[in-house]
Parts: C-alpha cells; sequence; structure tokens
C-alpha cells in the first residue's frame, strides 16, 4: 500500500544554513505520528516543505504516491493537507466562525459570479458551510466563541481554533507544529483527547511537539531530528531510549568528563 | 440578492432619491448631484480594490479615464462607433476590468509601499498615453461632443436630471453588487488576504487570482462610472484623470470608513459636497459682497486639514467596518501589534514572506 505521506531524500538549504538534510520517511493513512528534536532542528521548514511554503532543494515529496514537489500552498491545501502554525497565524480581525468558514474556501465551489450575485446556489453553499463550521466550533470546544474575533480569543482557545480552521478543508493530513505551547496541563489532556478524536473521525495526524510527555502519550510513531537530519525512527518507547536522542537532547557527554 | 436585516434601510435612499429632481428644480444641483454620483461609484470601486483586498492603488483614475475614453471612442464621431450608451455601460466595465488585470499583473509580487508606487506610475501613465496618441484621442484638446445616450426613442439631451437617474441605479447595482461580494467565498478570502496572506494560501485561497479578481471588479465600477461621467460631460480630455483625481478618491475611503460600503458612500458625498457645492456657493457669496476671494484654490489645503483631523481623532474614519474599527482601537491598545505582524523571518528568495515557522 503506498503511504499517505512519503518524503524521499530530502534536502532544504537557506543560502550556506543546511535547514533538512537526506530527510526520508512515510507516514501511513491513518495514524498519529510525531516528530521531534531540538529547537533549530529544521521541524518547522519541513512542515513548511510539505506545505509548499519552500520548495525542496533536492529529493521529492509525494502525497498518495503522487508527487506534490513544485505545487503552490493554495495547490496542495486543496489536495487534502491543512497546518496550523507555531506561531499562531489566525485571521485575527475575523470571527471564531469565519477563520474557519475561511478554512472551507479549497472545499467550496462558489465561483466570482455567484459570489457577485448571490446565486441560489452560492446561498446554499454558504449556509451548509455555516453549519459545518459551526459544528467544527463545537468539536473544538469553541462553541462559545463563535461570534468573537479571533484575536480576542485565550491562547489555549486560539490555537484550538486554528485546528478547527484546518479541519474545515476536510483534509486527509492535519499538520500540528507544536499545538500545545503555551497550554497548561488541563488544556493539553484535552487537546492530547481533540487529536484522538481528530485521527478517529480519519484525518491523519503528523504533530512536531516539544512537550515529551504529550508526545510520548498520544503518537503512534516518533520521527527524531537533530540539525537538519533524521537521527532515529520508530516507536515511542524505543525512541525515548535511544542514545543518539537522548545525546541530541542533553549533550554529547565530553569524554574523561 | 440580499442586504440581510440592513435591508429596508438600504433600499429606502434609492426609493427616495430618485424624487429630489422633482423637488429641487435647479439644474446645476441636480448636475451636482449627478457629479457626486460619478464619484460614489468610483468610491465604491476603489473600496473593492484597497478597503476588501488590502492592494494600496494609487493610480485608480487610470481606470476611470479607461472607462470615459471607451466611451469617447466608441460613441462618438471620432471614428464614426456609435455604440448605444446602455450596450457601452457593459463594454467599458469589461474593458476597464481587462486592463485591471493586465495593470494589475505585474503589481501581485508587491506589497505596501511598493504596490503604492507602481500603481502610482500606472496612473500617470494612462492620461500621459492618451494624451499622446494624438491621432486617435486629439491629444489635449481631447475628444468631444460624444453621443447622447437616449431611451426609448427620448434622448438625454442637456437635462441633468436623466443622468442623475442613470447614476442612482448604477449605484444602487454598484452598492447590491459590493454588498454581495462582503459575504461571499471571495469576500473572505479578501479579508484573509488582508489579515495574513501566508495563512490565506494554506487555507487553499489562490491569492493570485483572489488580487486579480479585486483589481478587475474594482476596475469595472470605474468602467461605469467613466461611461456615465463622459456621456453627461460630452467630452472627454486627459486633464479630468489626473493624480490628484486618484488622491480625492482614495481620500473618500478614508474619510468615510475604508472597507465600509456605506462609510464610503458618506465619505465620497462628503468631499464632493466641500469640493463641488460648499466651496463655489461661498465663493459666489464672497463675490456677491464684493470680497474677491476665491475659496475653490483652497480645496486641497481643506482636504490636508480634514484627513490629518481625521488621522488624529478618528483614523478609522467616519462610519468604519467593525473590523477596522478594532483593528485601530486595538492597536492603539498595543503599540507591539503592528511591528509583530511583520512576521517572523525577513525573507530572501521563496514562494512566501514570513514563514510561521
Ligand atoms: N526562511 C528562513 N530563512 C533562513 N533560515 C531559516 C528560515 N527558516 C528556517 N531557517 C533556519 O533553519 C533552521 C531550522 O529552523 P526550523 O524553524 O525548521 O526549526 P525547528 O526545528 O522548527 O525549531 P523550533 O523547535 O525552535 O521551532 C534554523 O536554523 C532556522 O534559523
Ligand atoms: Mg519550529
Amino acid at each position: 500500500m503506498t503511504p499517505l505521506l512519503r518524503l524521499t531524500d530530502v534536502r532544504k538549504t537557506f543560502g550556506g544554513l543546511v535547514a533538512v538534510n537526506a530527510l526520508s520517511f512515510e507516514i501511513e493513512a491513518g495514524a498519529i505520528v510525531a516528530m521531534i528534536g531540538p529547537n533549530g532542528a529544521g521541524k518547522s521548514t519541513v512542515f513548511n516543505l510539505i506545505t509548499g511554503v519552500y520548495e525542496p532543494t533536492s529529493g521529492a515529496i509525494d502525497l498518495d504516491g503522487r508527487t506534490i514537489c513544485g505545487l503552490k500552498t493554495h495547490a496542495i491545501a486543496g489536495l487534502g493537507i491543512a497546518r496550523t502554525f507555531q506561531n499562531i497565524r489566525l485571521f485575527a480581525f475575523m470571527s471564531a466562525l469565519d477563520n474557519v468558514m475561511t478554512g472551507r474556501h479549497s472545499r467550496m465551489r462558489a465561483s466570482l459570479f455567484d459570489s457577485l450575485l448571490h446565486t441560489p446556489a452560492q446561498r446554499g453553499e454558504e449556509k451548509r458551510v455555516r453549519e459545518r463550521a459551526r459544528e467544527l466550533l463545537r468539536f473544538c470546544g469553541l462553541e462559545r466563541e463563535a461570534d468573537d474575533y479571533a484575536r480576542n480569543l485565550s491562547y489555549g482557545h486560539q490555537r484550538r481554533l486554528e485546528i478547527a480552521r484546518a479541519l474545515a478543508s476536510e483534509p486527509k493530513l492535519l499538520l500540528l507544529d507544536e499545538p500545545a505551547a503555551g497550554m497548561n496541563p488541563r488544556e493539553k489532556s484535552d487537546l492530547i483527547e481533540l487529536i484522538r478524536r481528530i485521527r478517529d473521525s480519519g484525518v491523519t495526524v503528523f504533530l512536531i511537539e516539544h512537550d515529551m510527555h504529550l508526545v510520548m502519550n498520544v503518537s503512534e510513531r516518533i520521527t527524531v531530528l537533530d540539525h537538519g537530519e533524521k537521527i532515529a525512527e520508530g516507536l515511542p518507547e524505543a525512541v525515548r531510549n535511544d542514545e543518539r536522542v537522548i545525546e541530541a537532547y542533553l549533550g554529547r557527554e565530553t569524554p574523561a568528563g | 440578492m440580499k442586504f440581510g436585516r440592513e435591508r429596508p434601510f438600504a433600499v429606502l435612499p434609492f426609493l427616495v432619491l430618485p424624487l429630489v429632481p422633482l423637488l429641487d428644480r435647479n439644474n446645476s444641483h441636480i448636475d451636482f448631484l449627478t457629479n457626486a454620483g460619478a464619484f460614489i461609484l468610483l468610491a465604491l470601486g476603489l473600496n473593492i480594490v484597497v478597503g476588501f483586498a488590502g492592494l494600496l492603488d494609487l493610480g485608480y483614475a487610470a481606470f476611470f479615464a479607461i472607462g470615459s475614453y471607451s466611451y469617447a471612442m466608441l460613441a462618438s464621431q471620432q471614428f464614426g462607433i456609435h455604440i448605444p450608451f446602455w450596450v457601452m455601460l457593459f463594454v467599458a466595465s469589461v474593458i476597464a476590468a481587462i486592463f485591471g488585470i493586465l495593470l494589475g499583473a505585474p503589481t501581485l509580487r508587491l506589497r505596501g509601499d511598493y504596490l503604492a508606487i507602481v500603481t502610482l506610475g500606472f496612473g500617470e501613465i494612462v492620461p500621459q498615453t492618451f494624451l499622446n496618441l494624438t491621432q486617435y484621442t486629439n491629444g489635449p484638446n481631447g475628444i468631444s461632443p460624444l453621443d447622447s445616450p437616449s431611451l426609448f426613442g427620448h434622448s438625454f439631451g442637456f437635462s441633468a436630471t436623466p443622468y442623475y437617474e442613470v447614476m442612482l441605479a448604477l449605484i444602487a447595482l454598484a452598492v447590491l453588487l459590493a454588498t454581495n461580494l462582503q459575504s461571499s467565498r471571495l469576500g473572505r478570502a479578501w479579508m484573509a488576504i488582508r489579515e495574513d496572506e501566508l495563512a490565506a494560501r494554506h487555507m487553499g485561497i489562490n491569492t493570485t487570482t483572489a488580487k486579480l479578481a479585486a483589481f478587475a471588479l474594482g476596475a469595472s465600477f470605474s468602467g461605469l462610472a467613466g461611461v456615465a461621467y463622459a456621456a453627461k460631460l460630452s467630452l472627454v480630455s486627459p486633464d479630468q484623470f489626473q493624480f490628484n483625481v486618484s488622491v480625492l478618491v482614495l481620500s473618500m475611503l478614508v474619510l468615510g470608513g475604508m472597507g465600509n460600503i456605506w462609510g464610503v458612500i458618506v465619505g465620497s458625498f462628503t468631499l464632493s459636497f466641500i469640493n463641488g457645492f460648499l466651496l463655489p456657493q461661498s465663493t459666489n457669496l464672497a463675490h456677491s459682497m464684493h470680497l474677491n476671494l476665491d475659496f475653490t484654490n483652497y480645496r486641497f489645503m481643506l482636504y490636508g486639514v480634514i484627513l490629518v483631523a481625521m488621522m488624529l481623532f478618528r483614523p478609522e474614519g467616519l462610519i468604519p467596518s467593525k473590523q477596522r474599527r478594532a483593528e485601530f482601537r486595538e492597536a492603539k491598545l498595543d503599540p507591539a501589534l503592528a511591528a509583530e505582524e511583520q512576521g517572523e523571518y525577513t525573507l530572501g528568495p521563496g514562494p512566501g514572506a514570513g514563514t510561521g515557522g
């Protein structure tokens, strides 16, 4: 079976800086997988490569066995990859509901003329999308925030709203960049539960996270990145005990210390 | 077609205003209102580009020129072509929309200041072109007379009233279309682009086509305005479309409240009223008292004072949209916001601006 997402020997440089190097891995449909690694390891860059913000310097990225390299970000979104951002990037002065409705853009059909004339088809679609957006807000525990500006939500709610907005496009693959950052323990355990529910609804989840408790708890497989290279990969238990991983996180022990 | 809960209020003016010529039989008043109407159309069009999509366009008068010259060339003795006024409304708005796309396309990668400068350039080039293509446009003399529109065999003639009624109908159409756009898939896409272009792309929004749609639709409104304005004046000449027209229309948005359709109309009418009524009337009054004062000379100074005052006391405009009000209020509370919104990385090469990484 072809994996949902496959990276083959992906490399990305910024000038002289090698942000990602010789990176290969696969994600099976229906899984929750995580990518961890120290600050600056290149994790977010991997997300930016997958979503077409950057094109790989070399290597290949396939979705469902078809290359997405060189496609524009909006086209990749249309193919079923949605994401959240490490530094929250909501539409600050749009309501939570409008944020989620905007997330549905790629699944909507209204043409320029539908938008101009508010044809019956357009009105029907708007209504369905609004209802769907409300459902998603409820799914993410934000039904009471629907009419608030995204900017006025609490930090934890903003992170959830980003997830609701991403889900609106009915993605095959959801990329979460440090979804628990800035959350309190209570919010984190809610998040774990939300991530599981998302997977159970048929969406494959790929997350970057620094919170080891969350990562070990929720993910089925983990890829570890350091200095842009994959240094370990496997089940949470194995990764946790991997020497290179411990080294990368704790620093190399100086010999004859 | 929908105005939501605003509907009764939105329709009311368009029921009452057509009756004005019955009450006020002073042709110069109706003439003034008609000109003001043309500028309301322009302001509604520019509002799509600047207010909705957030693309600062300093050369919008170019499309007004293109609309006007389309009528002048296709409905006059100039080439012996006489396309009816009503058809020209459609044709000119399509021509203007095409130029909106042609002039918009090279600016797509630009933002903020750079976009403003390039559009300013286009605003200069277009009237210059009409000035210099003497064999087609008669250069500085312009084209005149133009065909008078007619309806059911009755020519509009020299009264301002029929133009006034046409202008009202066009404004009603423009308001309806702009309102529709605002609460649609495309309107949300524009708003998203204005807020965060990179995030917008991640929603599947093709920012290129969305921006071109804004340029095209914005330009098409001024195509309408150009045809009606030129037909009423029965004359076009390059000096009608100078930079100050672009600035005037932009000032109307700033004064009224960018992004809000009713705010834009109020702002537009206010400046037209000062420009086309208050100042000339004051001058007349002064002359009748044997004072040698020409208030119309102080027009731009007055605009300047109004705009500076607005920026100081009500930067969001007289009747702002909900968003703009919040943006300005919160920006005031939180000066770090503006800096923070500049994003993470100042990018070198690469398709995105800021990475969210
Ligand atoms: N647009 C860019 N231009 C230049 N350098 C960049 C750019 N984006 C990322 N980098 C660099 O690439 C490296 C990897 O960055 P990245 O953001 O992917 O790390 P990360 O693993 O997400 O780190 P963190 O855990 O801190 O989020 C860093 O050294 C970063 O400075
Ligand atoms: Mg990161």
